[in-house]
């Protein structure tokens, strides 16, 4: 199963090599990782995606997670309210008279053009990786050059319901 | 010949570098022993440490290997950090093997590492190694010095990080131009983890569910690990046991916090334990894990693990509990505060029986072996070692066979006098510790046991034994072989004895008398009671060549991918 953690991280050099480094040492497979600054001086916040084989595998990996010394807080927010979002630039082969048909395609996923030259075009989209992901396959016929995501980051909303049967349906 | 290199001018009042200051820090630590070897990137910390005059003792290796397990030798004993300083680049790697063993055994270990300048980190620089990138994996913590400022800081932290919570090594790698640099200042050294905060007392919750547990048990087993000796939790583990009536097994790394001819001690369990603890193991229904953590070598196949056990675990690292044995009363805390929690708590006992059966398998099934007409019989060597000295030395291991005779043949009752490398298994350990244990125990007996394979991976300290006077016997148990992998090989695969036995060892007695140091060889068994005691009564280090059978093996054993209760070797 595909859990979204994140981590609360003292900013120290080295933080994210030792925290690769356990990961990959104690096999969990890691689709994405985002690290960036968060509101606070001197902290970083890390969303990592990542596949788990069962609960007690869960466990080891926010326990391991815990451990690092740099770590100050460890949450699994799979299950909870939570924004998620990832950012992928494509490149499409393109030529003139694709362009709107391509234009198309992308407007509802509200993802816009950031780039075009005689055979391609670049787009930009943000939102759930599911969402992505859907995009990408939509634009697949034409023809993809070039594709980067940044993986995705994510928080609790601010208001969290009650019951939170609904949201297990969509994870992401 | 004297090369007249010229040199500033210097006075010799009043300059202070970064590496006075650091050796400041490892005062106000109160380090009394540092255990090292020079070069060029730790020449200025060096040069300080003959300036400070000697504040404490530094003991020169003759091998970077040599110094970091003589400081987990140290460690084990004291129960304070060991030291360590080495040279960047191959002084640093060298230290690899020890640094990882030290991790595998949660020891307390400060490693200073020195580093090019900070200039020239990252262009492969002469002696530059990736210290930090190599070591993130087998260290608790690592850290590189940036500015001289945070050098107290850091090395404040690296001994808290080592010593506290489950122990563990921490290296701390500086950059020679840090060291060299010349300051007036002194740096705060207050620090903050909010990231680590390691839980010492216990959930009263946990606490009343395990003594729920023990109250409703028929057949509770207590299994002691190394996290009661870290705790100093021995009395509180014999407390708590003869309070309830509560039968006990070690771990290899455990031997010692229970009394070994304790009544209710049923001995080591494992790969190579008692038939009595591993069937307790194997039967028990609640079984209760003081701060072990379920190694393979211990559990054997884990299906066949304490299948009828409800477990429970106290650990100070929670990432243990759960990790290879569903776990259904975890307990995150320090030993000592658990057991003590657990003492105020009424429990009943109500399993005669069980203890019974338990005191039937050790009479019926004891520890066996063969004695011999020619050479030594390896086992009766041990148990004449523990006559001899009474069983009470601190006694270091390497690994193979000889470590399992001894773990299985030298009773321990009192703590802290059992050096062993477990979780690595690091051949080459067992000399180099017991220099670190004298040097922790300056009034102690140490004895070495070593195989005549791991013996010549560090037999070069012979030198510092004799440099600093250590009275350390070292009982070579030679049977010119790689013992353990003969004994696999012997059963395993077909007795091809592939590259396991030795053609030429050198003459260990000529060895140890070149290096300045007494040697004896002994070869029967009716010259060995009186040639022991010569050993023993020596007021100086010795070197005992034992001649041993070769062919003996160690049991009994749990086969690789059997279970507890699939023993071999049980009976003669
Ligand atoms: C550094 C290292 N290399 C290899 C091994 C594998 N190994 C385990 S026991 C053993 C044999 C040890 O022989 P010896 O030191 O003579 O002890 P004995 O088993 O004969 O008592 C070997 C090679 C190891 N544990 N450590
Ligand atoms: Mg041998």
């Amino acid at each position: 199963m595909k859990r979204i953690i994140t981590a609360t991280v003292q900013d120290r050099s080295g933080v994210l090599n030792r925290i690769t480094g356990m990961l990959h040492k104690r096999q969990f497979n890691i689709d994405s990782i985002s690290v960036g600054k968060s509101e606070t001086e001197g902290i970083s916040k890390m969303t990592f995606v990542i596949e788990v084989s069962d609960h007690q595998n869960l466990e080891q990996l926010t326990k391991q997670l815990n451990k690092q010394i740099d770590v100050i807080k460890v949450s699994d927010i799979t299950d909870k309210a939570i924004v998620a979002r990832e950012l992928a630039l494509i490149k499409v082969g393109s030529n003139g008279h694709q362009r709107a048909e391509i234009q198309g395609i992308i407007s509802p996923f509200r993802a816009s053009v950031i780039d075009v030259s005689k055979e391609s075009m670049t787009i930009q989209v943000t939102g759930k990786p599911d969402k992505v992901e859907a995009l990408i396959e939509l634009l697949h016929p034409y023809g993809i050059k070039e594709l980067t995501k940044t993986g995705v980051t994510a928080f609790l909303r601010g208001h969290q319901p009650k019951t939170v049967t609904d949201l297990h349906a969509t994870p992401l | 010949m004297k090369l007249d290199v010229k040199q500033e001018p210097k006075s010799e009042t009043e300059f202070m570098t970064g590496a006075d200051l650091f050796i400041q820090t490892l005062v106000d630590e109160q380090v009394d022993t540092i255990f090292g070897y020079p070069g060029g990137a730790v020449l200025p910390i060096y040069d300080a440490v003959y300036r400070s005059k000697a504040a404490f003792k530094h003991v020169l290796s003759r091998h970077e290997q040599g110094s970091i397990h003589a400081a987990e030798g140290y460690a084990r004993v004291t129960g304070r950090p060991g030291v360590v300083i080495a040279t960047s680049g191959p002084g640093a790697t060298n230290l690899i093997t020890g640094i990882t063993d030290a991790m595998m055994d949660s020891l307390p270990l400060v490693i200073f590492t020195g580093q090019v300048a900070s200039g020239v980190i990252g262009t492969d620089a002469f002696q530059e190694a990736d210290v930090l990138g190599i070591t993130t994996p087998i260290t608790k913590y690592n850290y590189q010095v940036k500015t001289i400022e945070e050098l107290p800081r850091v090395v404040k932290e690296a001994f808290h990080i080592a010593s506290t919570g489950r122990p563990g090594p921490v290296v701390v790698d500086i950059p020679k131009n840090i060291s060299a640099e010349v300051t007036a200042g002194s740096y705060p050294n207050t620090f903050s983890l909010p990231g680590y905060q390691p839980n010492v007392n216990p959930n009263p919750l946990q606490i009343t569910k395990l003594a729920e547990a023990l109250s409703h048990a028929k057949k509770p087993l207590i299994l002691a690990g190394a996290g009661v000796l870290f705790s100093k939790a021995s009395a509180e583990l014999k407390e708590f046991a003869e309070k309830y009536e509560l039968p006990v097994a070690n771990t290899l790394l455990g031997l010692g916090s229970f009394p070994g001819s304790h009544p209710q001690m049923l001995g080591m369990a494992g790969m190579h334990g008692t038939y009595a603890a591993n069937m307790a193991l194997y039967e028990c229904d609640v079984l209760l894990n003081i701060g072990a953590r379920f190694d393979d070598r211990l559990t054997g196949n884990l299906q066949h693990f304490a299948p009828h056990a409800k477990v429970a675990h106290i650990d100070i690292d929670p990432a243990e509990i759960g990790k290879n044995i569903p776990t259904a009363i975890p307990v995150v805390a320090d030993a000592k505060a658990a057991l003590q929690a657990l003492l105020t708590k009424d429990i009943k006992t109500d399993h005669e029986d069980w203890q019974k059966g338990l005191q039937h398998n050790k009479l019926t099934f004891p520890l066996w072996y063969d004695r011999s007409d020619e050479l030594l019989s390896p086992q009766w060597l041990i148990d004449q070692i523990h006559k001899i000295s009474e069983g009470d030395a601190i006694i270091t291991t390497d690994v193979g066979q000889h470590q399992m005779w001894t773990a299985q043949y030298y009773s321990f009752d009192k703590p802290n006098k059992w050096v062993t490398s477990g979780g690595l298994g690091t051949m080459g350990f067992g000399f180099p510790a017991a220099i670190g244990a004298q040097l922790g125990a300056p009034d102690e007996l140490v004895v070495a046991v070593v195989g005549d394979g791991g013996f010549q991976m560090t037999l070069q300290e012979l030198s510092v034994l004799k440099e600093q006077q250590l009275p350390v016997k070292v009982i070579i148990v030679n049977n010119q072989a790689l013992g353990m992998v003969r004994q696999w090989q012997e059963s395993f695969y077909e007795e091809r004895y592939s590259e396991s036995l030795f053609i030429e060892n050198p003459d260990f007695v000529k060895l140890a008398e070149s290096y300045g140091i007494k040697g004896i060889r002994i070869e029967k068994e009716t010259d060995a009671p009186e040639m022991l005691e010569e050993v023993f009564s020596y007021n100086g280090p010795v070197v005992v060549d034992c001649r041993v059978v070769q062919k003996e093996c160690v049991y009994p054993m749990i086969a690789p991918g059997k279970g507890l209760h699939e023993m071999i070797g049980v009976k003669r």
